[in-house]
This record gives structure tokens, sequence and C-alpha cells, in this order.
């Protein structure tokens, strides 16, 4: 059973500890610029929304990938990029719909969540348990899952 | 590493910016933040220059730890000769912009000089720009971040700003960041504004590295949690820094009307809880709570006013939420003017943050002007017809607009208490220390956050010593010395370090030096940090010193010293000073006058 | 079953892995008249600007892809077809025989009719030959000329640029980008170019080409002939439809296909940028050539054709683009609707643009410069038709606050 991001913005307090976990574990520095998971706030505050890759059943950037950088962990389950193969042309990140495969002009690749390789750390530094890792099969997930329904119905 | 290394450093008079390399040993002997800023300002003015001339400076300082996963890593401050007390002021914010200046690359932005027209920063990583800020000014603060990052199409921008108030040099004008976030103490915003400065806007994507990452990662692992599971934090979370005015009121504490009172019955009506409650009408106050950057504790309160209420029911623009009620603020709108009303308080709270001014001192300006309006020394002709007694809600909204707008009273009150006071011939009203305002407890209730009052760099302040625990032990003046010194020396450091000092109810310095230690090169004890912060201490006295403080300026308001407190755990007391700054001085090896003394400089190689 | 798949670029790919994956036992058949492993023509300027090698532009990875997924892959170029006896006539006056046939032959460059447009010296950059071609003539301090300043121009341009080639940039049309970008971003994308040394001239027509000792001179309508060592051509490229002039198939630009991907005629199909389908935004039918299209051509086209009835709700056009560091994108309707509403914000100095377009209260097109965070929902927005309800108010004031809407009108919670 593949496990999943579960978030739940009710909990979230904008204290961007997912931020700087996820741009330590991708580039040794603390620099919310470079992560793959971003908090968005709302009037002033009293709404902040952690967003991520949800590793889609549809797996838009994958597929729409000229060059076949982007493959499936089979251990976890994440759309993962090889930034050895990447040649940065950006179609990923037009074809996906969440927006959250995004184009980093300082590699010249693209970057996405990559589960950490199964241990993500946004949710081992969330302190307030809106970030949390469990079972795929968890009902929570169903919310985040219907916007990814919508676009596929959309798309296909 | 822990440090960027540079430093931005701004002169609006000519128009330049030019990066240069942090002074290293600088930053080894007084760390960062609070206690390296002291060094730069120190350093690049004369301290008797006038706090709203073009040679006054202005320092934006993080701190090593600013910017990194420690727990509540988003604190900066603003060091600069304040307005409002002609001494140093070290005014501190959380937020997300301070972490975000880190990113861009720098540990300080230090600004000189008055540019011609208004104008804003604009950085973004090694691009910086001054630009002309015709389209914001005249604007408050929320107005002016909203437009900025429309205008620069970055959502992301963090920006810190001034309002009106600052615009026009009101006396305690502060920085706002991130909408409600602010430096607030002392009138740091009057000085950007003396500087035509109206905004700093800042996005950063060069990061933060620490010199031993795996080690940091483990430490911050455990300091994190330590501080997770500290009654403290949780309080925190739960009830905000509000918590306090139970406490205050049931100890006879609290500042009520202008200080006349120490306890105030509306307590209930305007304290934590209330902030929780829902009404009858399902509203509640309280929307969330929230954190600053990087903070594990989130003691933020987001806050809505009841759309019926009086100061919204017309106004949709502020029926959004926002900041809501600290402490201090629900003391100095509420017991200090004797007004029970929460959505009042909030929406005065809302106009502070909109049109940048703190809080405390509009409070207790406000309270002063009250007294002298029940004395029939204010009249009505004063005060634009706004009847300004004690517990009128509607005068506290009103004023607080005007004095955000700097229109009729409001430009009396702007003046801060003290300078009210004067105008009006009675000194002894004006509850300040140095010219600034009290926070939230009274110095006869309180004796050691009195001597702590009297000796503070920035005037009254209550985030420079912790003597609380002392405080509650025993109300005299016994033993409050020392505890006093410790606690100023500790907490400067830890205003060095970049982190929140809300983190000491769960840490000491060992846990602040562990994290440095791992995050800075070089060796950082609990006992070097002690030292950096006792020598900054001493470099901010040698600042006030210099810019013609004297032994007389460490006191306190007559009412604490001459009248004994009404009722409460102090009743019939009042402060000690007379015995408790003697003991101070030589705990300090300061002289009987105030000075440290040639030894004291030395040994601390200030 | 057999199933024939002419076309050995993304479409042809990812239809022949779609019937693999659809669990049927039937043959695949996957025909390409290059010389090459199937490759992608979208990674040769990164091949030009030499951040990958030949082996980087392939769509697949590993010798034995194709041959693990039982694909027959086939260097063979087609004649024609006869639909009536279901057979592919090849070059080589072989047959093979289809019981589905799925067309993905793609497109060709389309070079101007101008005088001494076939000397040496003149290439396109479309075929992996080309590129090769291109390596070889583009030197540091080559003069080169790039005629064309579209989508496929730009991204040559970049790769050029890479090559530190004396570049001149001639572009017909009175803005780079006419076809993706309207006059502010397309002007912003020229200013910022020759900012960045490359100087463009858009109005500008070649008239002619003379070769003289290995010198390229282009005259054009506009100022002072063009002494160039390479001309490189992207002025446009049309679907592959000529091999199928008697076959029957309709064809408009393109091959027309219905919301299963099927031409006119039984049990052929098309895919990619030979098919003329379903565009989600107008409802007609137009070529979309670009990849995500081609891709999703190719997987529902391979599903009926493997007899899983599946729709296909249409392409969204859209391009990405990164132009000497300037990245832009374009999405939809990005040229307005008629009644509809627009919300702008351009800051020409530092190159920002995003530009919406409103029907209702749903986005139907887009344009941005400079955005490279979270672009993709933009087309989120687009393809759900979310509805924005109070953020259109607030996008029409801000845009950039298109995240936060989307956001909001996804995922929002309410507390």
């Amino acid at each position: 059973m593949h496990k999943a991001l579960l978030i739940d913005p009710l909990k979230c307090t904008s204290c961007m500890q997912c931020e700087l976990a996820c741009s330590f574990e991708h580039t040794g520095a603390f620099n919310p610029a470079r992560s793959r998971i971003k908090i968005f706030e709302f009037e002033h505050g009293a709404r902040s929304i952690p967003y991520t890759c949800t590793q889609c059943e549809e797996a838009w950037c994958l597929h729409a990938c000229p060059v076949e950088a982007i493959t499936i962990n089979l251990a976890t389950g994440a759309k993962e990029v090889d930034p050895n193969v990447c040649v940065g042309c950006k179609v990923c990140t037009i074809a996906c719909p969440f927006g959250t495969i995004n184009y980093s002009a300082d590699t010249g690749k693209v970057v996405k969540c990559d589960l950490c390789g199964g241990n993500p750390q946004c949710a081992e530094a969330c302190p307030t348990g809106a970030i949390t890792y469990v079972d795929a099969s968890w009902t929570g997930l169903d919310r985040m899952r219907a916007s990814a329904v919508a676009a596929h119905a959309s798309g296909a | 590493m822990g440090w960027q290394r540079k430093i931005l450093r701004v002169d609006l008079t000519a128009g330049t910016s030019t990066v240069e390399p942090l002074n290293m040993e600088w930053a080894n002997a007084y760390l960062g933040e609070r206690g390296l800023a002291t060094k730069y300002l120190m350093e690049s003015m004369d301290p008797s220059v006038d706090a709203l001339s073009p040679e006054n400076v202005l320092i934006f300082a993080t701190g090593p730890l600013t910017g990194t996963m420690a727990s509540t890593s988003g604190r900066y401050a603003v060091v600069t000769k304040g307005p409002l007390t002609g001494a140093i002021a070290c005014s501190n914010s959380g937020g997300k912009f301070g972490a975000e200046l880190k990113f861009a690359g720098y540990d300080l932005l230090i600004v000189h000089g008055r540019s011609e027209k208004p104008v804003y920063l604009h950085i973004v990583d090694d691009e910086v720009e001054i630009v002309d800020a015709a389209p914001v000014w005249g604007t408050s603060c929320w107005n002016t971040e909203e437009w900025l990052k429309s205008h620069h199409q970055d959502p992301l921008l963090k920006v810190a700003s001034i309002g009106i108030a600052g615009e026009n040099l009101v006396r305690y004008a502060c920085v706002v960041n991130d909408l409600h976030r602010a430096a607030g103490r002392s009138g740091v915003g009057a000085v950007m504004g003396s500087k035509q400065l109206k905004a700093v806007a800042v996005r950063g994507t060069k990061g933060v590295t620490v010199d031993d990452p795996k080690r940091f990662m483990a430490v911050v692992a455990e300091t994190k949690a330590k501080l997770w599971d500290d009654p403290g934090r949780r309080g925190l979370e739960k009830y905000g820094t509000n918590a306090m005015i139970d406490n205050m009121h049931g100890w006879g504490g609290l500042p009520t009307r202008n200080s006349l009172q120490v306890q105030f019955e509306g307590t209930e009506k305007i304290n934590a809880k209330a902030m929780r409650a829902t009404g009858e009408d399902g509203h509640r106050n309280l929307v969330t709570n929230k954190a600053c950057f990087g903070c594990t504790i989130a003691c933020g309160r987001i806050a809505k006013i009841n759309p019926t209420h009086f100061t919204v029911v017309h106004r949709k623009e502020y029926q959004h939420a926002s900041g809501g009620l600290e402490y201090e603020t629900a003391f100095a709108f509420g017991a200090e003017c004797g007004i029970d009303d929460i959505d009042a308080l909030t929406f005065a709270n809302f106009i502070m943050n909109e049109q940048g001014m703190d809080p405390i001192s509009f409070g207790g300006t406000l309270a002063a002007a009250m007294e002298l309006y029940e004395e029939g020394v204010i009249t009505d002709a004063d005060t634009d017809g706004v009847a300004l007694n004690f517990g009128n809600a509607e005068a506290l909204t009103i004023m607080a607009e005007k004095t955000g707008r700097y229109e009729g009273f409001g430009r009396v009150l702007g003046m801060g208490s003290k300078r009210l006071a004067e105008k009006y011939g009675r000194p002894e009203v004006s509850i300040t220390i140095k010219g600034q305002e009290i926070p939230g407890y009274d110095a006869r209730a309180l004796q050691g956050m009195g001597l702590g009052y009297a000796t503070s760099s920035r005037g009254a302040c209550h985030m420079k010593h912790d003597v609380f625990e002392e405080d509650m032990d025993d109300v005299s003046g016994n033993g409050k010395a020392k505890p006093c010194k410790d606690s100023q020396d500790r907490i400067a450091a830890v205003d060095s370090t970049g982190l929140c000092w809300f983190t000491t109810s769960a840490w000491g310095l060992e846990e602040f030096a562990v994290q440095v230690d791992a995050a800075c090169a070089g060796t950082w004890n609990a006992d070097r940090l002690t030292e950096i912060g006792e020598r900054t201490f001493n470099l901010e006295r040698r600042f006030n010193l210099a810019a013609g403080f004297t032994r007389a300026d460490d006191t306190l308001p007559q009412r604490f010293l001459k009248t004994p407190a009404p009722s409460g755990t102090a009743e019939g007391k009042v402060n000690e000073l007379d015995r408790m700054l003697p003991a101070y001085y030589r705990e300090r090896g300061w002289t009987e006058e105030g000075v440290p003394t040639n030894e004291t400089l030395s040994r601390l190689r200030v | 079953m057999r199933h024939v798949i002419i076309g050995a670029g993304p479409a042809g790919v990812v239809a022949a892995e779609t019937l693999r994956q659809s669990g049927r036992p039937d043959e695949v058949f996957l025909l390409g008249d290059e010389p090459e492993p199937p490759y992608s023509r979208m990674a040769l300027p990164y091949l030009l600007a030499e951040n990958v090698g030949e082996s980087g532009t392939h769509l697949r990875h590993g010798n034995a892809h194709f041959q693990k997924l039982a694909i027959e892959v086939r260097n063979e170029r087609v004649r024609r077809i006869d639909t009536s006896n279901r057979l592919t006539i090849l070059e080589n006056g072989h047959e093979i025989a289809y019981d589905r046939l799925l067309i993905a032959t793609g497109a060709h460059p389309v070079k101007p009719p101008i005088r001494g447009m076939n000397s040496e010296g003149i290439e396109n950059c479309w075929t992996l030959a080309d590129a090769r071609r291109i390596l070889a003539a583009a030197k540091p301090g080559s003069r080169v000329v790039l005629m064309g300043a579209g989508f496929i121009g730009c991204i040559v341009l970049e790769a050029l640029a890479a090559r530190r080639v004396e570049l001149v940039v001639v572009e017909m049309a009175d803005r780079m980008l006419p076809r993706m970008m309207d006059e502010t971003g397309g002007a912003m994308i020229a200013r910022w170019c020759e900012s960045k040394g490359v100087p463009v001239r858009t109005g500008t027509r070649v008239t002619e080409i003379a070769r003289t000792n290995g010198n390229l001179t282009l005259a054009v309508d506009e100022g002072d002939p063009i002494e160039a060592d390479l001309v490189v051509c992207a002025t446009g490229v049309a679907p592959n439809i000529d091999f199928l002039t008697d076959s029957g198939l309709e064809c408009g630009d393109g091959i027309l296909v219905d919301h299963r991907l099927r031409t006119s005629i039984e049990h052929i199909y098309a895919a990619g940028d030979v098919a003329q389908g379903p565009d989600f935004s107008t409802g007609g039918r137009e070529v979309h050539a670009i990849q995500p299209t081609a891709v999703e051509h190719g997987r529902i086209a391979a599903l009926n054709m493997a007899g899983i009835d599946t729709p296909f709700r249409g392409s969204l056009s859209m391009n990405v683009l990164n132009t000497l560091g300037l990245v832009s994108s374009s999405f939809g309707l990005w040229m307005g609707t008629e009644g509809g509403e627009r919300a702008v914000a351009a800051d020409a100095t530092r190159s920002r643009y995003l530009r919406l377009e409103f029907e209702e209260d749903r986005i139907v097109g887009a344009l941005a410069l400079g955005l490279t965070q979270h672009v993709g929902v933009l087309r989120g927005l687009i393809q759900t038709r979310v509805r924005l309800g109070a953020w259109l108010r607030k996008l029409r004031e801000d845009p950039n606050q298109v995240m936060n809407a989307y956001l909001e009108c996804t995922q929002g919670s309410g507390r």
C-alpha cells in the first residue's frame, strides 16, 4: 500500500517549517523559494493552505515529458524527475493542471515533490499535524483527490 | 555560515546602495540582530543627533539563526535612535519579512540619510532599487503592502512599511511587516518617515546555510521537541499572550485608567476567554492562531470584529479577519483606558496595524489624555468634540483613526503622553520612562519590573528583562538587582540570535547556544552568549550616555514612586527604586552615576 | 488483431505503449521514417545547446524498451494506404496489413517561396539530421540568421544563442510569437532579446537569398541586406497528409478526427500534429501541434483502437517557451472572446506580464511572461471551468492572485 501526503489546512499555522525542511532536504540550504511545498495565505492569515503534488494517478507531468525524465518510484508511488534526463523544456509545467511541477531557472530543470524517497520531510517537520504521511486509502484524501478527478474528466 | 556575511548599506540622500562584507570581528563579538546592529549603529552615527534628522541611522538586522529551521527563526530587529525616547531603540518583530531579508543575502540593511522625495526600497536578491513611492505615500501599511505585491506582480514579496502615522512622524509610529506584525516600540516607524522611506519590499531566493547541517538538524529537532511539550508554549498557542490579563488583574498589577488603579473590573470581557467565546449571535472574536516564520509556538491571534458592531457595521472593509488582541493591546486599550468593549479594542488594534502605530504608546497616551479630560484640563474644544472619558469605546476608535490619519486631536495624541502631558502643563500624568509609555505591568505590584523599566535602554519595556518569578515571590525591592541585570543580559543575547524570546519558558541560554554553535563557525556556549548580552547592554548604555542620558533618567513615574497602590497584592506599597538602583549599578559594574567603569568596559571588550 | 501506427513521434509511441498496456495480445507495429530510435523534436534545441547528447533526445531510454513491450519498431516510410483492403503500402513496395491504423505522421517544416531558399547553408531545425548539420555549421562567432520568430523559432533562438553565434532574428509578422503572444508580450520578448544582444527585426521579409563562396546574402524588404554563414529556417510547419491524397480520408488543415480520434474512415485513427481534432476552448476542430496534445491524442486513440471506448474532451492550446531566460506561456483563448472580460498586469521594465481572459466568472485563456511557479494552474482553471465567484473581482484588480484564486476555488476549506 502506497502512502500519501494528507494535508489538513485547518491545522496549518503558516509556520513555514515544511518549506524549510523541503528546501533543506533537496538543496542543503534553508530556502523556501526552493521548496516544493508552498503555504498560501488568505485574509491576513485567517486561512493557510499548504500545497504540493498529490502524486495523482493521471500523472500529467510524466505523460507530457518528451524525454522520459519523469518516472514512477515503485516503492513510494512518487512521480520523480531525473535531473540528468530533464532537458528543461517545461512542457510538464503547463501540462500539470495543479501547477505542482515548476521550472527552476537556477538548475534549468523542473522540480516537484518526490516524497523524499518515502520519508517526506515536510510531514516530519510539521508541528501541528497539518501535513501527515498516511496510507493512501485514508478517506481524508478524497477531497484532495476530487479536484484531480475534475481536471481528469475535463482533460480526457 | 548562519550569517550571510553581507550587509546592504543604502544612502537615501545620495540615492545609492552598496554591499559590503559583514565585519566578522563584530559578528563574533555581537552575534547578530540586536547586538550586531547596536555595534553597527554606534560605529555609523553620532548618538547625540536628533532622532528625526537625516543623520540618524536606521538598521534592519537579522540574526544568524534567522531563516533557519530553528523554531521562531523569523525575528529581525529595527535598531536606530528612537524619536519617542531619544535613546537607542531596538524593536524586534516576527512575521516573514526578516527571514526574507536574510534569504535575499543580507544580515543587515543599514539606511542613512534622507530622500528628497518619498521612496521605497525594492530588493530582489542582488538587485536593489530605490523607487519613487508617490503611488503609496499617504496611504496605509495595508494598502502599501497590497500595492507593492500587485505592482511588482509578486504575491510572495515581503513588505515592511509605515502608514500615515509614520509619514507624519507620530512619535510612536512603528514599522509594520506582513500586515500585522510590527517592530512596534520607540517610534522606529517615524525614523523611516523622517527619511521619506515608505517601505522595504524584499524577495530572497538565496537561502541560508549552516555550519554543521547534520548536527544543526539534530539539535533543532531536540529543542523543538522540548519547546513543544512546554506548558508555557501550550498556553501561548491556545490563549495567546492575553492569557496574562487575568493574572495581572488578579495580582493587582494591571495598570488601569492611566495607572490610577491596578485592577480592571472589565477584564473578563476582554480576556483570552472572551476572545475564544462564541456569542449568542454565533460570532467569535478569535478566528485562529497563527505563527510567525519558523515558529512552532503560534501565539499570534487572528480575529474578526463582530459585523454588527458600531465600528464596522457600515464599513465592510474592516469586516475581514486580521491580527487580533495581544495582551499589551488588551491592557493598553482596555484596562488603561477603562474600556471593556472587545470589538472596539479589536478595531483599534486593526487601525494600529493598518496605519503603523504602537498600541502600547497610543493607549498610554490616550489614557493620559483621558485623565486630563476628566479633570477638565483637556476639553471638547481640544478633542474635536469627542468626550474622552475613561471607558468611552467610541472615543478610542475615533482617536485611533484620527491619530492614524494624523488629523485633529490625533496630532496631539501622536506626540506621545510625555509631550502631551507637558503641553497641558501636567507632566506627572504621563506614565512613561524615558518618554516611553509603560506596558501592562504596574511597577508597584511588580517591583523588579519597575527596575527593568527604569534601566531598560529603550525606556519602559517589558521585553528586555524578566524578573517575573522574583516579582511573584516577593513584592518588595529585595533581591531584584541581580536577576534584573542577569535577565537583561540573557535577553540581549536571545535578541541577538534571530529567535524569539517567547521560547524562554522552555529554553535556557544552553538551548540557544547549541543551536548557534551548530549554525555558526566557532565555539558557542551559554557563557559566551551571556557575555555577548552583557556587552550589548553596555554598548546600548554607552549610546544613551552619549545621547545625553544620565542617572536621573533611570527613574519611574511619580505615580509608581509616590502614590501607594490602591488595591491588590501591593496595596499601600510604592516602588522601591531608590533601594534597587544602586544595587543594580553595582551588579553592573557601573559607577554610582550609572556609567560603566573602565574595568567593566575592558572586561567586556566593548 | 494488428495495430499499425505510422509515425514514431510522441503520439505514435504513447499509442503503441497504451495499446500494449491495454492488456490484449494484439500485434503492434510502429513505423518511423527516420533512421533513428524514436526521439523528441522538442529536445533538439537542447542538443543544439549541447545540454544533452543525441541519446538525451530519445523518447524512451534503454535499448530494449520497445522490444520488452513487444512493439515492432520499423524504419519504414509509408507511400500510401489502401483503405478498402486495410493495407499500408511502404516506399519499398512492401505491404503491412492492419486491423486498426493510427496515423501519427506529424508535420514537416515549410519553407517560404523565396528565390535561393534551397541553397546550401540553409537549414530547418526539425530532424536529428538537421540538428547534426546545424551543430557542425554553427560555430562560436558564426553569423547566423534565424528566419521566423514563432514558437519553434524562439526555441531554436535560445539554442543558437547558447552556441555563441552572432545571431540575427528576422520575422515577417509585426511581432515575435504572433500566434502565442499578444503585442504587449511579443514586444517585451523582443526587447528582452535585444537587451541580451540578439537583434530582432520584426515586420521584415526576406525576399531572396544568394550564396557566393559560402557566404549567404539575404535581401530584405526593410533595410540593408544581411550577410550570414548559416540560415536557420523556422517559418512554420504543416501536417504530413500528402501521402493520403487518394485515400478518401477527410482532411482540413490536418486529418479530421472526432471525439474518439476516429477519422472519416472506419478503423483509421489519427493523432498528434497531423490530426485536426476537437478543441476544448472553441468546440471546433483544430490542429494543436504541441506535445501534451500529441500524448493525449495517442493515449485516447489507442484506448479506442483497443476497444475501450474513451471520449476525448478536446485539447487545450497551450505553449511554454524560454527565450534567453525569459519564460513565457500561453493557454486557451488568450486573445479573448467577444463580450468576455480581461485582467492585465504588465511591467515592461521587469518583463513581467500576466493576462487573463474571462467568460462570465471562468478563465478561458491566459498569457504569462516571467511566471514559472505554479503556471500549470492556468491550465487547471481553464480546463476544469472552475467558477471564480468572488475571486473574479479580485483577479480583475490583481491577476497575480491567480494561484490563491485557484486554491480557494478548488481546495478551499471553510474555516
